[in-house]
């Protein structure tokens, strides 16, 4: 399914002293499959946006369009654009709530009027793809740990088997082996199901390694949205609005200002081992 | 959206009436109530009116705002006006239906209560979107405080009014979120009757409930690690002092209710067939 946009603008508490505009003219594309990177500073309207993709909130002035139908021209029934488009938000797990995961996991199928044999091949299937350990499924969300509530709560939003799956930082607050393995996760679960996903992350580097394209905010506008490569390839740019390349590409371009032959476009740290082994294979060792 | 509701309504500026002592805002607004209710001639409306708007206008309080503080209030206002109309009693009818009659003293009492009520509230709101929730228990605690001296529990009751007041909009926005991701998920809280309805809460109120007492918990930890241990002894931050803003404004008040005594006292005979 083709998700986009058309000049939308959500402007919160419009007609008070607080109002602020959180989103401005954003109008892009996002193609069937693809996987989407959103980074950009605190407070740029990174979360505003992606809830306007489900229709929980309601452009200010724009279109979002689902396969090329306004999702707001359908009528009252918005429930059937977010059966399409999963969105987990930020820190899912305060919004479990169930006796048990499995009976948690089962209340988005459940919303969407499928059959018990259905949902308990979802239920499954879905704790499959987000890590969650099936053997705690009769257990009370409220007695796992931080990172599997997490995943419980992901399983809940990939057991509606969304088109588009969007997660607001699913990684925020865990530890770096917790991070990546949810993110890998993640990657897995695109790759085996060829469902379009959309991954809000601060962090460049979980960008870099997981994602094709990246879709860069900044001050409530569409900074960038491009492929990993061109984006980066703009670094001074992203440096101006106080965001920032990968680590390992700063080590690139530091290695390359030193006369080094490096090359500069190296995003992810595999791909950067490859070629300082290569160098480093010149200078006699190839096995280190 | 649950964010619209404004609850607090504190409105930020710099007017001198926000400038104004809290304490004295507090008593500025008990005095007006109570001048209120001492007007009985309705030319004495008049300067209470004038009296309000100034003060808005002052405030830089836009009128739309005294609207929105009356919405709520309204079908009290009108049940109470339709009443009097019809069922006080007087000579000057206007006309009759059935067993009700319409008369000008009913108009007059209906006119006059609503008057009331109105500029009840549009005073006490003014207070409310002049002074921050956080200035107005200061004040309420600073006020309350002889009742110490009797052990009424002063400072705990402000603390407990500043949690409260600290952690509604908190809690507003947690409802928000757990009903949008509650939402994302195909919740259903618009349609179905009563039973449904209340069912579809469930999914909302036990992630808030579960987060509120989170959230009690951590501040009550914080609090401690502070060394919170009542008020006993606890020095303030913010000092209030009483300005010569403070003493124009009881002046201003004062004199608005010797007017208003003094209307009440003018005999006014051509106006004796409403009364
Ligand atoms: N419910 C709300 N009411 C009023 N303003 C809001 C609300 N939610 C967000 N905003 C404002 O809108 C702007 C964009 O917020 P948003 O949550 O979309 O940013 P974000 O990019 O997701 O940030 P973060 O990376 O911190 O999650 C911010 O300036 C914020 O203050
Ligand atoms: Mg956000």
């Amino acid at each position: 399914m083709v998700i986009s946009t058309e000049h939308l603008t959500y402007t919160y508490s419009a007609g008070t002293p607080f109002e602020k505009v959180a989103v401005r003219d954003v109008s892009l594309t996002i193609g069937g499959g693809e996987m989407v990177g959103v980074i950009g500073h605190t407070g740029s309207g990174k979360s505003t946006l992606i809830q306007h993709l489900n229709g929980l909130l309601k452009p200010t002035s724009g279109r979002v369009l689902l396969d090329g139908k306004d999702i707001w021209a359908a009528g009252p029934d918005i429930r059937q654009v977010r059966f399409h488009v999963g969105l987990v938000f930020q820190y899912p797990e305060y919004q479990l709530f169930e006796e048990t995961v499995y009976k948690d996991i089962a209340f988005g199928p459940k919303n969407m009027g499928l059959d018990d044999k259905e949902i308990d091949k979802r239920v499954h299937e879905a704790a499959e793809f987000a890590g969650f350990p099936t053997d705690l499924l009769d257990k009370s969300p409220f007695e796992l740990s931080g990172g599997q509530k997490r995943r419980a709560a992901i399983a809940g939003v990939i057991a509606m088997e969304p088109d588009i799956l969007i997660l607001d930082e699913p990684a925020a607050g865990l530890d770096p082996r917790g991070r990546n393995k949810i993110l890998q996760q993640i990657r897995e679960y695109h790759a085996f199901t060829g469902n379009t996903v959309l991954l809000v992350s601060h962090s460049m580097e979980d960008v870099a390694n997981f994602a094709d394209k990246i879709l860069v905010m900044n001050n409530a506008e569409v900074f960038a949205y491009d492929t990993v490569e061109r984006v980066f390839a703009r670094s001074e740019e992203l440096k101006k609005i106080r965001l920032s390349v990968p680590q390992v590409t700063n080590v690139f371009h530091r290695l390359a200002a030193d006369g080094l032959p490096v090359p500069e476009n190296v995003y992810t740290v595999p791909y950067a081992k490859k070629k300082l082994l290569r160098l480093l294979g010149k200078g006699g060792r190839s096995d280190a | 959206m649950l964010k619209d509701i404004t609850i607090g309504q504190y409105f930020p500026g710099h007017s001198v009436v926000h400038r104004m002592d809290p304490r004295m805002k507090l008593i500025l607004t008990i005095f007006y109530i109570v001048i209120l209710f001492v007007v009985s001639n309705p030319f004495g409306f008049i300067p209470s009116v004038l009296f309000l708007a100034g003060a808005y206008m002052v405030a830089k309080i836009p009128v739309k705002m005294i609207a929105r503080s009356i919405k709520p209030i309204l079908p009290i206002i009108l049940f109470t006006s339709i009443l009097n109309l019809f069922f006080i009693n007087g000579d000057s009818v206007i006309f009759t239906l059935g067993p009700l009659h319409m008369t000008w003293q009913g108009v007059y009492t209906a006119f006059r209560m609503a008057l009331r009520l109105v500029l009840l509230i549009a005073g006490t709101s003014l207070m409310t979107y002049t002074t921050s929730p956080i200035s107005l228990t200061d004040a309420i605690e600073q006020l309350l405080g002889p009742l110490k001296l009797v052990h009424f529990p002063v400072h705990e009751l402000a603390m407990m009014m500043s949690i409260a007041l600290r952690f509604i909009p908190t809690l507003v926005e947690e409802t928000d979120k757990i009903m949008s991701a509650q939402k994302a998920r195909g919740a259903d809280m618009e349609s179905g009757g009563l039973i449904h309805r209340a069912k579809a809460l469930v999914p909302i109120l036990i992630p808030l409930f579960l987060s509120a007492c989170r959230r009690a918990e951590d501040l009550a930890l914080a609090m401690e690690c502070r060394c919170y241990r009542g008020g006993e002894g606890r020095t303030r931050m913010k000092q209030l002092h009483y300005s010569q803003l403070d003493f124009m404004g009881l002046l201003i008040t004062v004199i608005l209710l010797a007017v208003v005594i003094v209307l009440n006292l003018i005999p006014m005979p051509f106006l004796n067939w409403l009364m």
